[in-house]
Protein backbone atom coordinates (compact mmCIF):
# COMPACT_ATOMS: atom_id res chain seq x y z
CA UNK A 1 0.00 0.00 0.00
CA UNK A 2 1.22 3.50 -1.08
CA UNK A 3 -0.73 4.83 1.50
CA UNK A 4 -1.99 3.71 4.32
CA UNK A 5 -4.26 6.45 6.98
CA UNK A 6 -5.48 5.16 10.51
CA UNK A 7 -7.82 7.47 12.35
CA UNK A 8 -6.66 10.73 10.89
CA UNK A 9 -8.36 13.72 12.30
CA UNK A 10 -9.08 17.59 11.80
CA UNK A 11 -10.93 20.19 14.13
CA UNK A 12 -11.14 23.80 13.46
CA UNK A 13 -12.91 26.52 15.70
CA UNK A 14 -14.89 28.67 14.24
CA UNK A 15 -16.00 32.06 15.62
CA UNK A 16 -19.54 33.37 14.86
CA UNK A 17 -19.93 36.69 16.93
CA UNK A 18 -18.97 35.73 20.15
CA UNK A 19 -19.43 31.79 20.44
CA UNK A 20 -16.89 29.87 19.18
CA UNK A 21 -17.71 26.35 17.89
CA UNK A 22 -15.52 23.66 17.19
CA UNK A 23 -16.54 21.85 13.89
CA UNK A 24 -15.24 18.37 13.36
CA UNK A 25 -13.93 18.42 9.47
CA UNK A 26 -12.42 15.03 9.54
CA UNK A 27 -13.38 12.25 12.40
CA UNK A 28 -11.22 9.29 11.61
CA UNK A 29 -10.28 8.30 8.36
CA UNK A 30 -8.72 4.71 7.60
CA UNK A 31 -8.24 4.06 3.75
CA UNK A 32 -5.32 2.63 1.87
CA UNK A 33 -4.46 3.24 -1.72
CA UNK A 34 -2.31 0.44 -3.63
CA UNK A 35 0.16 1.77 -5.78
CA UNK A 36 -0.55 2.52 -9.43
CA UNK A 37 -3.98 3.41 -8.74
CA UNK A 38 -6.45 6.36 -9.45
CA UNK A 39 -8.02 6.93 -6.09
CA UNK A 40 -11.36 9.19 -6.11
CA UNK A 41 -12.50 10.51 -3.06
CA UNK A 42 -16.14 11.52 -3.98
CA UNK A 43 -18.32 13.53 -1.65
CA UNK A 44 -20.41 16.99 -1.11
CA UNK A 45 -18.42 19.95 -0.42
CA UNK A 46 -17.87 20.37 3.20
CA UNK A 47 -17.56 16.44 3.52
CA UNK A 48 -13.70 16.44 5.18
CA UNK A 49 -12.28 15.66 1.32
CA UNK A 50 -10.15 18.96 1.03
CA UNK A 51 -8.75 18.54 4.49
CA UNK A 52 -8.03 15.15 4.48
CA UNK A 53 -6.04 15.96 1.49
CA UNK A 54 -4.12 18.93 2.85
CA UNK A 55 -3.35 16.69 5.88
CA UNK A 56 -1.78 13.87 3.18
CA UNK A 57 0.03 16.62 1.68
CA UNK A 58 1.97 18.04 4.99
CA UNK A 59 -0.29 21.57 4.65
CA UNK A 60 -2.25 20.81 7.98
CA UNK A 61 -1.36 19.28 10.90
CA UNK A 62 -3.81 16.40 12.20
CA UNK A 63 -5.05 16.40 15.71
CA UNK A 64 -5.19 12.85 16.13
CA UNK A 65 -4.53 9.51 13.94
CA UNK A 66 -1.23 8.61 11.60
CA UNK A 67 -0.53 8.11 8.18
CA UNK A 68 2.22 6.81 6.05
CA UNK A 69 2.82 7.86 2.37
CA UNK A 70 5.31 6.20 0.29
CA UNK A 71 6.99 5.16 2.90
CA UNK A 72 7.56 8.14 5.02
CA UNK A 73 5.74 8.58 7.98
CA UNK A 74 3.55 12.00 7.56
CA UNK A 75 3.66 12.85 11.27
CA UNK A 76 7.74 12.20 12.26
CA UNK A 77 9.23 13.30 8.70
CA UNK A 78 6.86 15.31 6.86
CA UNK A 79 9.96 16.61 5.11
CA UNK A 80 10.44 13.46 3.36
CA UNK A 81 6.89 13.22 2.64
CA UNK A 82 6.73 16.39 0.64
CA UNK A 83 9.82 14.99 -1.47
CA UNK A 84 7.51 11.73 -2.69
CA UNK A 85 4.47 13.54 -2.94
CA UNK A 86 2.76 16.23 -5.22
CA UNK A 87 0.41 18.36 -4.24
CA UNK A 88 -2.16 19.82 -6.85
CA UNK A 89 -4.67 23.02 -5.11
CA UNK A 90 -8.46 23.27 -6.09
CA UNK A 91 -7.66 27.25 -6.81
CA UNK A 92 -4.48 27.27 -8.66
CA UNK A 93 -0.90 27.83 -8.38
CA UNK A 94 0.66 29.90 -10.94
CA UNK A 95 1.47 33.57 -10.68
CA UNK A 96 0.17 36.19 -13.39
CA UNK A 97 3.53 37.59 -13.98
CA UNK A 98 5.61 34.78 -14.23
CA UNK A 99 5.43 32.52 -17.64
CA UNK A 100 4.95 28.94 -17.35
CA UNK A 101 8.53 27.56 -18.06
CA UNK A 102 9.94 29.91 -15.10
CA UNK A 103 7.05 28.16 -12.53
CA UNK A 104 7.94 24.96 -13.43
CA UNK A 105 12.21 25.53 -13.33
CA UNK A 106 11.24 27.23 -10.28
CA UNK A 107 9.69 24.97 -8.53
CA UNK A 108 11.62 22.00 -9.62
CA UNK A 109 14.58 23.80 -8.02
CA UNK A 110 12.54 23.83 -4.52
CA UNK A 111 12.62 20.30 -4.45
CA UNK A 112 16.29 20.65 -4.71
CA UNK A 113 16.85 19.94 -8.68
CA UNK A 114 19.52 21.19 -10.20
CA UNK A 115 19.68 24.32 -12.75
CA UNK A 116 19.92 22.16 -16.04
CA UNK A 117 17.58 19.29 -15.17
CA UNK A 118 15.40 21.73 -14.08
CA UNK A 119 15.22 23.16 -17.24
CA UNK A 120 15.41 19.87 -18.77
CA UNK A 121 12.19 18.50 -16.41
CA UNK A 122 10.42 21.68 -17.45
CA UNK A 123 10.71 21.79 -20.88
CA UNK A 124 9.56 17.72 -20.86
CA UNK A 125 6.70 18.61 -18.53
CA UNK A 126 5.94 21.13 -20.80
CA UNK A 127 5.73 18.67 -23.94
CA UNK A 128 3.77 16.05 -21.95
CA UNK A 129 0.97 18.53 -21.19
CA UNK A 130 0.68 20.34 -24.43
CA UNK A 131 2.17 23.73 -23.18
CA UNK A 132 4.90 24.23 -25.19
CA UNK A 133 3.44 26.76 -27.52
CA UNK A 134 2.51 29.09 -24.46
CA UNK A 135 5.60 28.24 -22.29
CA UNK A 136 7.34 31.34 -22.20
CA UNK A 137 3.83 33.31 -22.24
CA UNK A 138 2.61 34.86 -18.71
CA UNK A 139 0.60 32.85 -17.02
CA UNK A 140 -2.13 35.57 -17.12
CA UNK A 141 -2.78 35.04 -20.75
CA UNK A 142 -3.42 31.38 -20.10
CA UNK A 143 -7.05 29.70 -20.72
CA UNK A 144 -8.50 27.79 -17.35
CA UNK A 145 -7.53 24.49 -18.88
CA UNK A 146 -4.06 25.70 -19.84
CA UNK A 147 -3.63 26.86 -16.64
CA UNK A 148 -4.93 23.73 -14.93
CA UNK A 149 -2.52 21.87 -16.98
CA UNK A 150 0.47 24.02 -15.61
CA UNK A 151 -0.92 23.37 -12.13
CA UNK A 152 -0.35 19.85 -12.96
CA UNK A 153 2.90 19.63 -14.75
CA UNK A 154 3.73 21.83 -11.34
CA UNK A 155 2.47 18.70 -9.06
CA UNK A 156 4.94 15.97 -10.59
CA UNK A 157 7.75 18.06 -12.25
CA UNK A 158 9.97 16.41 -9.55
CA UNK A 159 8.57 12.52 -10.27
CA UNK A 160 6.78 12.55 -7.07
CA UNK A 161 5.56 8.48 -6.26
CA UNK A 162 1.99 10.02 -5.28
CA UNK A 163 0.26 12.60 -6.27
CA UNK A 164 -2.99 14.41 -4.97
CA UNK A 165 -5.27 16.57 -7.20
CA UNK A 166 -8.07 18.36 -5.05
CA UNK A 167 -10.88 18.61 -7.34
CA UNK A 168 -9.02 18.83 -10.76
CA UNK A 169 -11.89 19.58 -13.06
CA UNK A 170 -13.92 22.32 -11.28
CA UNK A 171 -14.63 25.07 -13.58
CA UNK A 172 -13.75 23.83 -16.64
CA UNK A 173 -15.60 23.53 -19.45
CA UNK A 174 -16.80 20.51 -20.71
CA UNK A 175 -13.95 20.11 -23.41
CA UNK A 176 -10.97 20.41 -21.17
CA UNK A 177 -12.60 18.33 -18.22
CA UNK A 178 -12.92 15.25 -21.06
CA UNK A 179 -9.00 16.72 -21.53
CA UNK A 180 -7.97 16.39 -17.85
CA UNK A 181 -9.53 13.09 -17.12
CA UNK A 182 -6.91 11.85 -20.29
CA UNK A 183 -4.16 14.22 -18.27
CA UNK A 184 -4.99 11.69 -14.93
CA UNK A 185 -4.93 8.76 -16.59
CA UNK A 186 -1.77 9.72 -18.20
CA UNK A 187 -0.05 10.27 -14.63
CA UNK A 188 -1.17 6.71 -13.94
CA UNK A 189 0.38 5.66 -16.92
CA UNK A 190 3.66 7.34 -16.05
CA UNK A 191 3.87 5.05 -12.72
CA UNK A 192 1.97 7.56 -10.42
CA UNK A 193 -0.03 6.94 -7.93
CA UNK A 194 -2.88 9.08 -7.78
CA UNK A 195 -5.43 10.66 -5.05
CA UNK A 196 -8.03 12.82 -6.44
CA UNK A 197 -10.99 14.23 -4.90
CA UNK A 198 -14.44 15.08 -6.72
CA UNK A 199 -17.51 16.03 -6.24
CA UNK A 200 -18.72 14.68 -9.89
CA UNK A 201 -20.32 11.04 -9.87
CA UNK A 202 -19.80 11.14 -13.79
CA UNK A 203 -15.56 11.56 -12.70
CA UNK A 204 -15.58 9.70 -10.15
CA UNK A 205 -17.29 6.72 -12.01
CA UNK A 206 -15.26 7.03 -15.36
CA UNK A 207 -11.49 8.21 -13.77
CA UNK A 208 -11.13 6.10 -10.70
CA UNK A 209 -9.51 2.76 -10.54
CA UNK A 210 -11.19 2.60 -6.12
CA UNK A 211 -12.86 5.31 -4.54
CA UNK A 212 -14.07 6.23 -1.12
CA UNK A 213 -17.23 8.16 -0.40
CA UNK A 214 -16.86 10.83 1.85
CA UNK A 215 -19.94 12.40 4.49
CA UNK A 216 -19.52 14.62 7.20
CA UNK A 217 -15.90 14.12 7.93
CA UNK A 218 -16.12 9.85 7.40
CA UNK A 219 -15.47 7.22 5.00
CA UNK A 220 -18.55 5.83 4.40
CA UNK A 221 -18.19 3.46 1.50
CA UNK A 222 -15.38 2.45 -0.47
CA UNK A 223 -14.24 0.28 -3.29
CA UNK A 224 -14.36 -0.37 -7.18
CA UNK A 225 -17.14 1.86 -8.79
CA UNK A 226 -18.82 -1.67 -10.00
CA UNK A 227 -18.26 -2.93 -6.38
CA UNK A 228 -19.71 0.22 -4.76
CA UNK A 229 -23.11 -0.01 -7.17
CA UNK A 230 -23.39 -3.41 -6.93
CA UNK A 231 -23.07 -3.58 -3.10
CA UNK A 232 -25.98 -1.96 -3.07
CA UNK A 233 -28.50 -2.99 -4.96
CA UNK A 234 -27.33 -4.30 -8.01
CA UNK A 235 -28.59 -3.52 -11.77
CA UNK A 236 -32.34 -3.18 -13.29
CA UNK A 237 -34.11 -4.78 -16.16
CA UNK A 238 -37.21 -3.10 -17.27
CA UNK A 239 -39.44 -5.04 -19.26
CA UNK A 240 -41.71 -3.17 -20.82
CA UNK A 241 -45.29 -5.32 -21.17
CA UNK A 242 -48.57 -5.30 -21.85
CA UNK A 243 -49.52 -8.23 -19.38
CA UNK A 244 -47.53 -6.19 -16.49
CA UNK A 245 -49.44 -8.46 -13.98
CA UNK A 246 -48.66 -11.95 -15.34
CA UNK A 247 -45.07 -11.26 -16.24
CA UNK A 248 -44.33 -10.27 -12.42
CA UNK A 249 -46.04 -13.86 -11.35
CA UNK A 250 -43.00 -15.34 -13.83
CA UNK A 251 -40.28 -14.00 -12.00
CA UNK A 252 -41.46 -14.27 -8.35
CA UNK A 253 -39.62 -17.39 -7.42
CA UNK A 254 -37.42 -16.91 -10.05
CA UNK A 255 -33.58 -17.28 -8.05
CA UNK A 256 -31.60 -14.41 -9.84
CA UNK A 257 -34.46 -11.81 -9.05
CA UNK A 258 -33.94 -10.04 -6.02
CA UNK A 259 -37.02 -7.88 -5.72
CA UNK A 260 -39.92 -7.31 -8.82
CA UNK A 261 -41.64 -3.99 -8.80
CA UNK A 262 -44.10 -3.30 -10.95
CA UNK A 263 -45.57 -0.15 -12.12
CA UNK A 264 -48.53 0.44 -14.83
CA UNK A 265 -46.32 -0.37 -18.10
CA UNK A 266 -42.95 -1.67 -16.96
CA UNK A 267 -41.57 -4.48 -14.76
CA UNK A 268 -38.56 -3.88 -12.75
CA UNK A 269 -36.32 -6.85 -12.13
CA UNK A 270 -33.70 -6.16 -9.10
CA UNK A 271 -31.35 -8.96 -10.49
CA UNK A 272 -26.85 -8.79 -9.48
CA UNK A 273 -25.99 -8.61 -12.68
CA UNK A 274 -28.26 -7.40 -15.54
CA UNK A 275 -26.26 -9.03 -18.29
CA UNK A 276 -26.40 -12.17 -17.83
CA UNK A 277 -30.18 -12.04 -16.36
CA UNK A 278 -31.25 -10.87 -19.68
CA UNK A 279 -31.52 -13.61 -21.94
CA UNK A 280 -32.90 -15.69 -18.78
CA UNK A 281 -35.88 -13.04 -18.86
CA UNK A 282 -36.27 -12.98 -22.32
CA UNK A 283 -36.43 -17.15 -22.65
CA UNK A 284 -39.30 -16.75 -19.58
CA UNK A 285 -41.34 -14.10 -21.06
CA UNK A 286 -40.88 -15.55 -24.48
CA UNK A 287 -41.69 -19.22 -23.24
CA UNK A 288 -44.92 -18.06 -21.68
CA UNK A 289 -45.92 -15.93 -24.34
CA UNK A 290 -45.52 -12.18 -23.20
CA UNK A 291 -44.79 -9.97 -25.69
CA UNK A 292 -42.54 -7.32 -24.78
CA UNK A 293 -42.72 -3.44 -26.00
CA UNK A 294 -39.32 -3.36 -24.62
CA UNK A 295 -36.52 -4.10 -21.99
CA UNK A 296 -33.86 -2.12 -20.40
CA UNK A 297 -31.00 -2.43 -18.61
CA UNK A 298 -30.85 0.27 -15.56
CA UNK A 299 -27.25 0.01 -13.61
CA UNK A 300 -27.45 2.03 -10.59
CA UNK A 301 -25.12 5.26 -10.32
CA UNK A 302 -22.87 6.69 -7.61
CA UNK A 303 -25.66 9.13 -6.21
CA UNK A 304 -27.43 5.47 -5.51
CA UNK A 305 -24.62 4.63 -3.56
CA UNK A 306 -24.36 7.69 -1.78
CA UNK A 307 -28.55 7.93 -1.51
CA UNK A 308 -28.11 4.49 0.06
CA UNK A 309 -25.39 5.13 2.44
CA UNK A 310 -26.31 9.12 3.70
CA UNK A 311 -30.12 8.97 3.43
CA UNK A 312 -29.40 12.29 0.72
CA UNK A 313 -28.86 12.42 -2.69
CA UNK A 314 -25.39 13.69 -4.05
CA UNK A 315 -27.47 15.85 -6.49
CA UNK A 316 -28.94 17.59 -3.60
CA UNK A 317 -26.46 18.02 -1.16
CA UNK B 1 24.08 24.50 1.91
CA UNK B 2 20.56 23.99 1.49
CA UNK B 3 19.17 27.04 3.43
CA UNK B 4 21.26 29.71 1.57
CA UNK B 5 20.65 28.15 -1.80
CA UNK B 6 16.54 28.18 -0.93
CA UNK B 7 17.20 31.55 0.33
CA UNK B 8 18.67 32.66 -3.18
CA UNK B 9 16.22 30.74 -4.89
CA UNK B 10 13.40 32.85 -3.77
CA UNK B 11 15.08 35.97 -3.82
CA UNK B 12 16.23 35.57 -7.40
CA UNK B 13 12.49 34.76 -8.70
CA UNK B 14 11.18 37.91 -6.38
CA UNK B 15 14.34 39.99 -8.15
CA UNK B 16 13.34 39.13 -11.60
CA UNK B 17 9.25 39.50 -11.28
CA UNK B 18 10.60 42.97 -9.43
CA UNK B 19 12.58 43.83 -12.44
CA UNK B 20 10.42 42.86 -14.66
CA UNK B 21 7.45 45.65 -13.90
CA UNK B 22 10.16 48.48 -13.46
CA UNK B 23 6.77 50.81 -12.08
CA UNK B 24 8.26 50.84 -8.90
CA UNK B 25 11.58 52.95 -9.62
CA UNK B 26 9.44 55.87 -11.28
CA UNK B 27 7.02 55.77 -8.02
CA UNK B 28 10.68 55.54 -6.26
CA UNK B 29 12.25 58.84 -7.53
CA UNK B 30 8.79 60.96 -7.73
CA UNK B 31 7.56 60.40 -4.30
CA UNK B 32 11.00 61.44 -2.52
CA UNK B 33 10.77 64.36 -5.28
CA UNK B 34 8.03 65.61 -3.62
CA UNK B 35 8.79 65.51 -0.52
CA UNK B 36 12.22 67.34 -1.13
CA UNK B 37 10.54 69.81 -3.39
CA UNK B 38 7.37 70.66 -1.58
CA UNK B 39 8.28 69.77 1.97
CA UNK B 40 11.77 70.86 2.69
CA UNK B 41 11.67 73.96 1.75
CA UNK B 42 9.05 74.56 4.67
CA UNK B 43 10.63 72.87 6.46
CA UNK B 44 14.01 74.45 6.63
CA UNK B 45 12.04 77.86 7.65
CA UNK B 46 10.19 76.09 10.39
CA UNK B 47 13.58 74.77 11.62
CA UNK B 48 14.99 78.33 11.59
CA UNK B 49 13.33 79.31 14.09
CA UNK B 50 15.43 78.18 16.29
CA UNK B 51 18.31 79.97 14.62
CA UNK B 52 19.45 80.50 11.25
CA UNK B 53 19.84 77.32 8.92
CA UNK B 54 21.75 76.98 5.60
CA UNK B 55 20.31 73.87 3.15
CA UNK B 56 23.18 71.90 4.09
CA UNK B 57 21.65 71.56 7.42
CA UNK B 58 18.17 71.59 6.95
CA UNK B 59 18.68 68.69 4.27
CA UNK B 60 21.12 67.27 6.77
CA UNK B 61 18.08 66.66 9.01
CA UNK B 62 15.31 66.19 6.66
CA UNK B 63 16.77 63.12 4.16
CA UNK B 64 17.34 61.16 7.31
CA UNK B 65 14.09 61.43 7.99
CA UNK B 66 12.75 60.71 4.82
CA UNK B 67 14.66 57.60 4.47
CA UNK B 68 13.20 55.99 7.81
CA UNK B 69 9.62 57.41 6.41
CA UNK B 70 10.92 55.22 3.01
CA UNK B 71 11.92 52.33 5.20
CA UNK B 72 8.43 52.09 7.14
CA UNK B 73 6.75 51.46 4.27
CA UNK B 74 8.60 48.45 3.64
CA UNK B 75 5.41 46.86 5.87
CA UNK B 76 3.48 47.26 2.90
CA UNK B 77 5.11 44.02 1.90
CA UNK B 78 2.29 42.25 3.46
CA UNK B 79 -0.34 43.19 0.77
CA UNK B 80 2.11 41.69 -1.69
CA UNK B 81 1.68 38.22 0.35
CA UNK B 82 -1.73 38.13 0.39
CA UNK B 83 -1.49 38.61 -3.59
CA UNK B 84 0.87 35.29 -3.47
CA UNK B 85 -1.93 33.21 -0.97
CA UNK B 86 -4.96 34.12 -3.39
CA UNK B 87 -3.13 33.07 -6.32
CA UNK B 88 -1.69 29.68 -4.26
CA UNK B 89 1.80 30.45 -4.63
CA UNK B 90 2.23 30.04 -0.73
CA UNK B 91 0.93 27.12 -1.01
CA UNK B 92 2.58 25.60 -3.59
CA UNK B 93 5.95 26.57 -2.16
CA UNK B 94 5.15 25.05 1.26
CA UNK B 95 3.93 21.57 -0.10
CA UNK B 96 7.47 21.32 -1.38
CA UNK B 97 10.75 21.01 1.04
CA UNK B 98 12.14 24.09 0.96
CA UNK B 99 13.22 25.98 3.87
CA UNK B 100 10.45 27.98 5.25
CA UNK B 101 12.90 30.96 6.44
CA UNK B 102 13.84 30.98 2.81
CA UNK B 103 10.80 31.59 1.68
CA UNK B 104 10.17 34.68 4.03
CA UNK B 105 13.99 36.03 3.63
CA UNK B 106 14.03 35.55 -0.03
CA UNK B 107 11.42 37.94 -0.07
CA UNK B 108 12.82 40.22 2.52
CA UNK B 109 16.09 40.40 1.27
CA UNK B 110 14.49 41.65 -2.30
CA UNK B 111 12.64 44.28 -0.15
CA UNK B 112 15.74 45.29 1.38
CA UNK B 113 17.78 45.42 -2.54
CA UNK B 114 14.73 48.06 -3.36
CA UNK B 115 14.62 50.23 -0.50
CA UNK B 116 18.55 50.60 -0.70
CA UNK B 117 18.58 51.41 -4.43
CA UNK B 118 15.63 53.87 -3.29
CA UNK B 119 18.29 55.35 -0.17
CA UNK B 120 20.99 55.71 -2.85
CA UNK B 121 18.49 57.72 -5.05
CA UNK B 122 17.16 60.15 -2.29
CA UNK B 123 20.36 60.72 -0.98
CA UNK B 124 21.94 61.98 -4.39
CA UNK B 125 18.59 63.69 -5.30
CA UNK B 126 19.35 65.91 -2.25
CA UNK B 127 22.69 66.43 -2.96
CA UNK B 128 21.67 69.27 -5.67
CA UNK B 129 19.61 70.63 -2.80
CA UNK B 130 23.02 71.17 -0.74
CA UNK B 131 23.37 68.06 1.20
CA UNK B 132 26.85 66.74 1.96
CA UNK B 133 27.82 63.35 3.62
CA UNK B 134 30.68 61.41 3.57
CA UNK B 135 30.74 58.02 2.36
CA UNK B 136 31.67 55.66 5.05
CA UNK B 137 28.47 57.61 7.10
CA UNK B 138 26.07 57.11 4.36
CA UNK B 139 26.83 53.28 4.20
CA UNK B 140 26.60 52.67 7.93
CA UNK B 141 23.01 55.11 7.53
CA UNK B 142 22.20 52.29 4.89
CA UNK B 143 23.19 49.23 7.20
CA UNK B 144 20.03 50.81 9.47
CA UNK B 145 18.31 51.72 7.24
CA UNK B 146 18.32 47.94 5.44
CA UNK B 147 18.21 46.84 9.38
CA UNK B 148 14.93 48.78 9.58
CA UNK B 149 13.48 47.63 5.76
CA UNK B 150 14.04 43.55 7.16
CA UNK B 151 12.72 44.56 10.52
CA UNK B 152 9.29 45.81 8.64
CA UNK B 153 8.87 43.60 5.73
CA UNK B 154 9.22 40.24 7.62
CA UNK B 155 6.56 42.10 10.44
CA UNK B 156 4.23 42.76 6.79
CA UNK B 157 4.66 39.50 5.57
CA UNK B 158 3.99 37.63 9.02
CA UNK B 159 0.47 40.29 9.30
CA UNK B 160 -0.55 39.31 5.89
CA UNK B 161 0.24 36.09 6.11
CA UNK B 162 -2.49 36.38 9.40
CA UNK B 163 -4.92 38.45 7.90
CA UNK B 164 -5.14 37.17 4.92
CA UNK B 165 -7.11 40.21 3.99
CA UNK B 166 -6.41 43.47 2.24
CA UNK B 167 -9.43 45.12 3.92
CA UNK B 168 -8.23 43.93 7.11
CA UNK B 169 -4.50 44.68 6.28
CA UNK B 170 -4.74 48.78 5.38
CA UNK B 171 -6.50 49.62 8.73
CA UNK B 172 -4.07 48.27 10.88
CA UNK B 173 -1.11 49.52 9.21
CA UNK B 174 -2.16 52.83 9.13
CA UNK B 175 -3.28 52.71 12.48
CA UNK B 176 0.12 50.98 13.46
CA UNK B 177 2.95 53.26 11.07
CA UNK B 178 0.97 56.64 11.94
CA UNK B 179 1.79 57.12 15.79
CA UNK B 180 5.57 55.37 15.01
CA UNK B 181 5.93 57.74 12.16
CA UNK B 182 4.93 60.54 13.94
CA UNK B 183 6.76 59.82 17.48
CA UNK B 184 10.06 58.92 15.21
CA UNK B 185 10.38 62.39 14.83
CA UNK B 186 10.64 62.18 10.88
CA UNK B 187 9.54 65.42 9.86
CA UNK B 188 10.33 67.84 12.64
CA UNK B 189 12.97 66.29 15.61
CA UNK B 190 11.66 65.77 18.58
CA UNK B 191 14.02 68.41 20.12
CA UNK B 192 11.07 71.10 19.61
CA UNK B 193 8.86 68.17 21.42
CA UNK B 194 7.67 69.17 25.66
CA UNK B 195 8.97 66.53 27.54
CA UNK B 196 6.27 64.07 27.85
CA UNK B 197 6.30 63.71 24.25
CA UNK B 198 9.71 62.95 24.39
CA UNK B 199 8.94 60.34 26.70
CA UNK B 200 6.38 58.59 25.43
CA UNK B 201 8.80 58.82 22.06
CA UNK B 202 11.34 56.58 23.57
CA UNK B 203 9.16 53.66 23.39
CA UNK B 204 9.60 53.65 19.76
CA UNK B 205 12.68 51.83 18.56
CA UNK B 206 12.34 53.76 15.25
CA UNK B 207 12.57 57.54 16.95
CA UNK B 208 16.17 55.47 17.63
CA UNK B 209 16.79 54.49 14.36
CA UNK B 210 16.24 57.79 12.98
CA UNK B 211 18.29 59.78 15.44
CA UNK B 212 21.17 57.28 14.42
CA UNK B 213 20.51 57.88 10.85
CA UNK B 214 20.39 61.37 11.80
CA UNK B 215 23.87 61.19 13.77
CA UNK B 216 25.60 59.82 10.36
CA UNK B 217 24.11 62.15 8.16
CA UNK B 218 25.59 65.23 10.59
CA UNK B 219 29.03 63.71 10.23
CA UNK B 220 29.30 62.17 13.92
CA UNK B 221 29.84 58.02 12.98
CA UNK B 222 31.27 57.88 17.09
CA UNK B 223 27.79 59.56 18.44
CA UNK B 224 25.56 57.52 20.85
CA UNK B 225 22.82 57.69 18.79
CA UNK B 226 24.00 55.50 16.54
CA UNK B 227 25.33 52.12 18.38
CA UNK B 228 21.83 52.65 20.11
CA UNK B 229 20.24 52.34 16.83
CA UNK B 230 21.89 49.29 16.17
CA UNK B 231 21.63 47.64 19.20
CA UNK B 232 17.65 48.14 19.37
CA UNK B 233 17.05 47.20 15.74
CA UNK B 234 19.34 44.32 15.65
CA UNK B 235 17.36 41.87 18.26
CA UNK B 236 14.54 43.57 17.33
CA UNK B 237 14.79 42.50 13.45
CA UNK B 238 16.20 38.98 14.41
CA UNK B 239 12.84 38.49 16.64
CA UNK B 240 10.73 39.87 13.38
CA UNK B 241 12.32 36.68 11.01
CA UNK B 242 11.99 34.13 13.39
CA UNK B 243 8.35 34.60 14.22
CA UNK B 244 7.68 35.69 10.75
CA UNK B 245 8.95 32.66 9.39
CA UNK B 246 7.21 30.61 11.56
CA UNK B 247 4.21 31.88 10.25
CA UNK B 248 5.12 30.44 6.42
CA UNK B 249 5.93 27.24 8.31
CA UNK B 250 2.60 27.43 10.05
CA UNK B 251 -0.98 26.36 8.06
CA UNK B 252 -2.27 28.84 6.19
CA UNK B 253 -6.01 28.59 5.27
Amino acid sequence: MIIETSGLRKSFRSRAGRETKTVEAVRGVDLSVAEGEIFGFLGPNGAGKTTTLRMLATLLEPDGGSAVIAGADLRKEPGEVRRRIGYVAQGGSTWDESTGREELVLHARMYGIGKADAQRRAAEALDTFELSEYADRRCKTYSGGQRRRVDIALGIIHSPKVVFLDEPTTGLDPQSRAHMWGEVRKLREMGMTVFLTTHYLDEADALCDRLAIMDHGQIVAEGTPADLKQEVLGDVVSVNAREVARAADLFGTAEYVRKVETTEQSLRLYVEDGASAIPHVLRTLDAEGVAIEGIELHRPSLDDVFLAKTGRSLRES
Amino acid sequence: MKFLRDTWLVFQRQMQLLLRNPVWVAVGIIQPMFYLLLFAPLMKQALSQGGPMTDEQAYRIFVPGMLVMVALFSAFSGFGIIAELRAGVIERNRVTPVSRVALLLGRSLRDVVQLLFQAVLVTLLAVPFGLRVAVGDALLAYLLIGLMTLLLSSTGYALGLTLRSEDAMAPMLNTVIQPIMLLAGIFLPLTFAPEWLKNVAKANPFKWATDGVRALFAGNPGDDAVWQALAILTPLTVVALIISSRTFAKSVR
